[in-house]
C-alpha cells in the first residue's frame, strides 16, 4: 500500500492541476480576508465558496484522474497485487493531495485572520467534504467505463448534492408548511453531506437565529457535543459508503 | 501447475470462453492458437485474474486464485498491447516494478533489458516510445523476475527480425530451466522450435489439446503452419 502510494502522490505533485487548485484557493481566501475589514463577514463568503467550488473541483478533477490511470491499474492488477490495495491506493493518494492542497490554500489564511471554533470548523468541515467527494468521485469512475459518461455522472451529483437538493428540500417545506417540519429536516441535512458541513459551520458563527424556529430546532441538535459528533460521523459515513460499494465493483471488474 | 475447469465468460450475448477445461504442466511450452476473437486473450487473462469468470473454477499448484494475488508474483505477463502511465520514463517503470516485486529475493535478470539496448533510452518517456520498443519493456519486465509461468500474448508481433529472435533464443533458454509457458501467436513459423503442445481454440470453445508431435503424424505434416492448415481446413469441411 505505501509503496504504490508514494508511486500516486508522485504523480499527483507532477501533474500541476493540484497546484493550481491550491494556489487559486489561496488567492480566493488572501482577497477575501483582505477586501472584508470584518474577518467574521470574510468567513461568510468564504463558507459560499468553500461549499460550491472544493466538491466541484475535486469531484471533477478525481473522476478524470481515475479514468487517466487506467493504465497504470491495467499494469497493476497483473502483478502481484490485492486490487483492494491499488483501489484504496489511488483513494488515498487523491484525498490526501486535495486535502493538502485545501489545507495551505484555506486553511492556513482562516486560520491566520480568524483562529476560533468557527475557523476550525471551517477547516474541517472543508476537509471531510473534500474526501467525500473523491469518494463519490471513485463511485462514479467504478460505475461506468465510458470516461464521458463518468464524468457526466460526477457533475449531476455534484450539481445534485449541492443545488438540486436543497431545491427539492425547500419545495417540500413549502408544500407541507401546515405540518412540523423541523425534526424531518434534521434527517434530511444526513442525506447531504454539503449541508451537514455547512449547518455546523453556520452554527459556529452564531447566525442561526436567522434560520427561525428551524435553526432553533437545529441548534438545540447539531449545537452540543453530540451533535457535532453525530453529523462528523455522517460524513464519515458518506466517506466509507461510496468508497465501499466502488471497491466492491473494481474488484469484479474485468480489465 | 495450471488446472481450469469448465470456465465460462461472457461479454454481453457474446461467449468468450464456453466452458474450457484445461491443464497446464510444469515444463511445457504450449501454443494458444486460433482465429481472431476466439477467447485466447480472454483465457489469458482469466488465468491472471485480470477477467473474473461467470462459471468455473481456476487452480495454481492446487490453490484456488479467485481473490488471491501472491501466486502472481510466479508469473510473468508481457500483454499484447502494453499499456503503460505515459507519463513515467522507462527507468521509472523498471523501478517500480522492482519496487512491487522485490520480495523476490534473486538478483531481477536484465539479461533483455541490455539486449534490446533499453538501458540507451531509460529516460525516454513511455508516451514517446513505438509501438515495437514499448513491447520490448513488456518483454522484459515479464522475464525479469524469475517467473515459473511466463505467458506471453503475442510475443513478436511489432518486434524487428533481430528483437524477435533474440526473445525467442531466450523463451528456448527459459524453457530448457523447465518452466511452463504459455504464447500466443498468428506466426506459426517461429513456434515450430518452441512449442511442445498445441491448444486450439474456436469461438471459446476448445477444438483440440494435443502434443505437437502428435499433431504432426496425425497430419503427416513436418511444419506445424501446414499442419494447422490442414486442421482448419477440415473444420471448414464438416461445417
Amino acid at each position: 500500500m505505501k509503496k504504490l502510494l508514494k508511486y500516486v502522490i508522485v504523480d499527483l505533485v507532477q501533474n500541476k492541476i493540484v497546484l493550481i487548485y491550491t494556489a487559486l484557493l489561496l488567492v480566493i481566501s488572501l482577497s477575501i480576508f483582505n477586501l472584508e475589514n470584518n474577518a467574521a463577514k470574510g468567513m461568510l463568503s468564504l463558507l459560499n465558496i468553500i461549499l460550491i467550488i472544493v466538491p466541484l473541483i475535486c469531484i471533477i478533477f478525481s473522476t478524470i484522474y481515475i479514468y487517466n490511470s487506467a493504465e497504470f491499474v491495467e499494469l497493476l492488477v497483473s502483478q502481484p497485487l490485492k486490487r483492494k490495495t491499488i483501489w484504496l491506493s489511488l483513494f488515498s493518494g487523491l484525498s490526501s493531495s486535495l486535502s493538502l492542497a485545501f489545507f495551505i490554500g484555506t486553511g492556513i489564511p482562516v486560520l491566520l485572520y480568524h483562529a476560533d471554533a468557527t475557523g476550525f470548523m471551517m477547516v474541517a468541515a472543508g476537509l471531510f467534504l473534500t474526501i467525500v467527494f473523491v469518494s463519490i468521485a471513485m463511485l462514479a469512475a467504478g460505475l461506468t467505463r465510458d470516461k464521458a459518461k463518468g464524468i457526466g455522472l460526477s457533475i449531476l451529483l455534484w450539481l445534485y448534492l449541492s443545488l438540486i437538493f436543497d431545491a427539492l428540500v425547500l419545495f417540500l417545506l413549502f408544500q407541507f408548511q401546515d405540518y412540523p417540519l423541523e425534526k424531518i429536516m434534521v434527517i434530511f441535512s444526513f442525506l447531504n453531506p454539503i449541508d451537514l458541513g455547512r449547518i455546523q459551520i453556520l452554527l459556529q458563527m452564531d447566525i442561526s437565529a436567522l434560520m427561525g424556529y428551524t435553526g432553533a430546532v437545529f441548534r438545540d441538535f447539531f449545537g452540543n457535543n453530540t451533535g457535532i459528533i453525530l453529523s462528523f460521523l455522517g460524513l464519515f459515513i458518506w466517506i466509507v459508503f461510496p468508497l465501499i460499494i466502488s471497491l466492491t465493483k473494481f474488484k469484479r471488474k474485468d480489465l | 501447475m495450471i488446472v481450469a475447469k469448465k470456465i465460462t465468460k461472457k461479454f454481453g450475448k457474446l461467449k468468450a470462453l464456453d466452458n474450457i477445461s484445461v491443464t497446464f504442466l510444469k515444463g511445457e511450452c504450449i501454443a494458444l492458437l486460433g482465429p481472431n476473437g476466439c477467447g485466447k486473450t480472454t483465457l489469458i487473462k482469466s488465468l491472471l485474474g485480470m477477467v473474473v469468470p461467470d462459471n468455473g473454477s481456476i487452480h495454481f499448484d492446487n490453490e484456488l486464485i479467485s481473490g488471491k494475488w501472491k501466486y502472481r508474483s510466479r508469473i510473468g505477463y508481457m500483454p499484447q498491447i502494453g499499456r503503460y502511465p505515459e507519463n513515467m520514463t522507462i527507468a521509472q517503470i523498471i523501478g517500480m516494478m522492482k519496487d512491487i516485486r522485490k520480495e523476490n529475493t534473486k538478483i531481477p535478470d536484465e539479461e533483455l533489458v541490455k539486449s534490446f539496448g533499453l538501458q540507451n533510452m531509460m529516460q525516454k518517456k513511455m508516451r514517446t516510445l513505438s509501438g515495437g520498443t514499448t513491447q520490448k519493456v513488456s518483454a522484459a519486465l515479464a522475464f525479469m523476475f524469475h517467473p515459473d509461468v511466463l505467458i506471453l500474448d503475442e510475443p513478436t508481433a511489432g518486434l524487428d527480425p533481430l528483437s524477435s529472435e533474440k526473445l525467442k533464443q531466450k523463451i528456448i533458454r527459459e524453457k530448457q530451466n523447465g518452466k511452463l509457458i504459455l504464447i500466443t501467436s498468428h506466426i506459426l513459423s517461429e513456434l515450430d522450435d518452441l512449442v511442445t503442445e498445441v491448444f486450439y481454440m474456436q469461438e471459446g470453445k476448445l477444438v483440440f489439446h494435443k502434443k505437437l508431435t502428435a499433431l504432426k503424424e496425425e497430419t503427416g505434416e513436418i511444419k506445424l503452419s501446414k499442419a494447422i492448415a490442414k486442421i482448419m481446413r477440415k473444420e471448414e469441411m464438416v461445417n
